[in-house]
């Protein structure tokens, strides 16, 4: 708790994205990976421009590429999945390097691998200048349910708490000689994430409380509630009003 | 969505620290995240998309009015920690053999521990924030992913373990037992979900029997394993805390009374109902033994079947890292005679559907029933059974 709750992926930093009020990045956020998956998959040169219109916000938040280039290894795995359509999927074959590949196969997987990989590099952006509780308050502005944001809140704000009950946990079994070594030691191990929810449980009722004795009855007050002007929402949406000018070239070309 | 992973070979020291809190950024995101796959963006089209949106809002604002009656205004506090501890939990690595681990998805467990209503609630958070923190899962691919991993995980979960609690003789086993089967189902029922997603608005004319075949053989396999540790899990924590466990709140002690030397049953909050359930009981076990027979076979081909845990270890070997390419043509070979497992995947897949269908329906007309006659009866008893039973 005491980190600042900070979360992992946020580079501090004061560029003028940084500085954007969070509704209308997350907004932004979401509007450009909507138009970028709703582009003909046969339009490559769209997801070229996309990904320079992505690289010039990340310019302007001054994210490093290698910075970027690393988070989005979080794909690798549906990369991997990409990778085997071309061999599964139907329809006409082609022979590429000795090799017999669907046509409709190898389009499935440039337009998951394209729009997979434009969609984390978006949310990776987004995460990496918007702080968490600011993402939790513009969450609330875009009208999420209240009572859902709370839980958010509560889940981001406690979730260092438990997952620290836990490594200590982690810790009492291993000073005495425990090692997880197999299936027979999943025993213990469970035992530790009953143990693990009972202790959250009990802490979230003693939260409670304490919220109560402090004048809680169902709703937080919204001490600070974030505003933005008419220029910082055409400064954020910028984004994607220029996708969606690239995706509507990408349907009439 | 494969979550049994290998790890590579790493050093002894990483393999112990199963805590993400206290390495670097970099080991952080590709560790943990290496292991919960969610759909991404462009998987499945922007209409699918967008429908399954509506599906997922819709049944989290269920979910938040039925939370609210099981929790009132504990709701945020509560669930907000069951989340974390989900999210936690999912980073608990269960080492299966060398080098190879699985680890909790958590709808289950959390249907069990605290109530579908609630339960879907937690997971729906935990997948939001792995999504817009983490990119994990795409923004667009939301829907797709709460569908499958929070709520129709978390629904069949929850009516099968449901429906066992009710047939099975009341005992503390019964409910690991219930938890085991309830578990196991529900992971192959959000894979054939994600089929069925896939069937209607996937990207990529990849035959539905082979998708079916892949993710449904795949998820039991690694159902057994989400099985195994939501079953441990609950028998610790009804060792422990048997109030806390919201799916068995009904099998606790009644509170006795000594009057006059002899044992009397303390005036009941709620009479009604274990005559409601005895009258159902009968419906409750033809159904299940019809399902579980449904689920044996399709359990049998799956495990009697080499080919399909050889698939599991290529697949999941393919899915980490360049190391194992040199192992890529072997599943492409797979792919090559899969058909004969997939006739008989996809005749034990139907199997799998009829039994998710019919306990969903069954149960959900049940649960009405109940629900409303609880209702009637007590209306002021639930409030405040509700701190000790929610």
């Amino acid at each position: 708790m005491g980190a600042g709750h900070a979360h992992r992926l946020y580079r501090h930093g004061h560029s003028p994205v940084h500085g954007l009020p969070p509704h209308t990045k997350l907004a932004a956020t979401f509007a450009f990976v909507v138009v970028v998956v709703s582009t003909p998959r046969e339009a490559m040169w769209a997801f070229g421009l996309y990904a320079v219109l992505l690289a010039l916000v990340a310019y302007a938040a001054r994210v490093p590429a290698g910075f970027l280039l690393k988070r989005l290894l979080i794909e690798v795995p549906f990369v991997a999945f990409a990778v085997l359509m071309p061999f599964v999927a139907e329809g006409e074959r082609v022979e590429v390097l000795g090799m017999s590949l669907s046509v409709s196969g190898l389009w499935g997987a440039w337009n998951v691998l394209a729009k997979g990989t434009l969609g984390v590099a978006a949310s990776v952006l987004l995460a990496s200048t918007t702080e968490l509780r600011e993402l939790l308050l513009g969450l609330q502005r875009l009208k999420l349910p209240p009572l859902l944001v709370q839980i958010a809140s509560f889940m981001i704000r406690y979730g260092d708490v438990i997952a620290d009950e836990m490594r200590r946990m982690r810790i009492a079994r291993e000073s005495r000689g425990f090692e997880a070594k197999g299936v027979r030691h999943w025993g213990v191990l469970a035992k530790s994430a009953g143990a693990l929810f009972i202790r959250s449980y009990e802490r979230g009722e003693r939260v409670h409380l304490a919220m109560v004795s402090r004048g809680y009855a169902g709703s937080m007050p919204v001490i600070d509630e974030v505003t933005a002007s008419r220029a910082q929402w055409s400064y954020a949406l910028a984004l994607p009003l220029s996708a969606l000018v690239v995706c509507l070239l990408g349907w009439m070309l | 969505m494969s979550h049994i992973s290998r790890i590579l070979p790493v050093r002894a020291e990483e393999l112990r620290s199963q805590f993400p809190a206290h390495r670097s950024c970099k080991e952080f995101a590709t560790s943990h995240y290496h292991r919960t796959v969610h759909v991404p963006d462009g998987f499945i089209d922007a209409p699918t998309s967008a429908v399954t949106g509506v599906v997922a809002a819709a049944a989290v604002a269920v979910s938040l009015r039925g939370a609210r009656r099981e929790l009132d205004e504990r709701t945020a506090p509560l669930a907000g920690l069951v989340a974390a501890f989900i999210f936690a939990v999912q980073m608990l690595n269960f080492p299966v053999a060398a080098g190879t681990s699985g680890h909790l998805l958590g709808g289950a467990l959390a249907a069990i521990l605290v109530g579908p209503y609630t339960g879907v609630l937690c997971v729906s958070v935990v997948l939001l924030m792995q999504g817009i923190l983490f990119a994990d899962g795409g923004l667009t691919a939301l829907g797709v992913n709460i569908t499958n991993m929070a709520i129709v995980t978390t629904v069949v979960a929850y009516a099968v373990f449901r429906g066992l609690v009710k047939v099975l003789p009341r005992s503390r086993r019964s409910v690991t037992v219930a938890s085991f089967v309830a578990a196991l189902l529900s992971v192959p029922a959000a894979a054939l979900a994600f089929t069925l997603m896939y069937a209607v608005g996937g990207t990529t004319d990849v035959s539905i029997g082979k998708v079916a075949g892949a993710m449904v053989g795949v998820h039991i396999l690694i159902g057994i394993g989400e099985a195994t540790i939501t079953a441990l899990t609950v028998g610790a924590v009804v060792a422990v805390r048997p109030d806390l466990v919201y799916g068995a709140r009904d099998l606790r002690q009644r509170l006795q009374l000594r009057v006059g030397g002899e044992l009397v049953d303390a005036p009941a909050a709620e009479p009604a109902v274990p005559v409601a359930a005895r009258s159902s009981r009968k419906v409750w076990a033809v159904g299940l033994v019809t399902s579980l027979v449904l689920a044996g076979f399709v359990s049998f081909y799956a495990s009697a079947n080499p080919d399909g845990l050889e698939k599991v270890a290529a697949d999941h070997g393919i899915d980490k890292k360049t190391e194992d390419h040199s192992t890529a043509d072997s599943p492409l070979a797979d792919y090559g005679v899969k058909d004969i497992t997939d006739a008989r995947l996809s005749g034990g897949l139907a199997g799998v559907i009829g039994v998710g269908v019919t306990v969903v329906a069954g149960s959900a007309v049940f649960w009405a029933v109940r629900r409303r006659r609880t209702d009637d009866v007590s209306p002021s008893s639930t409030s405040t059974t509700a701190g000790s039973s929610a």
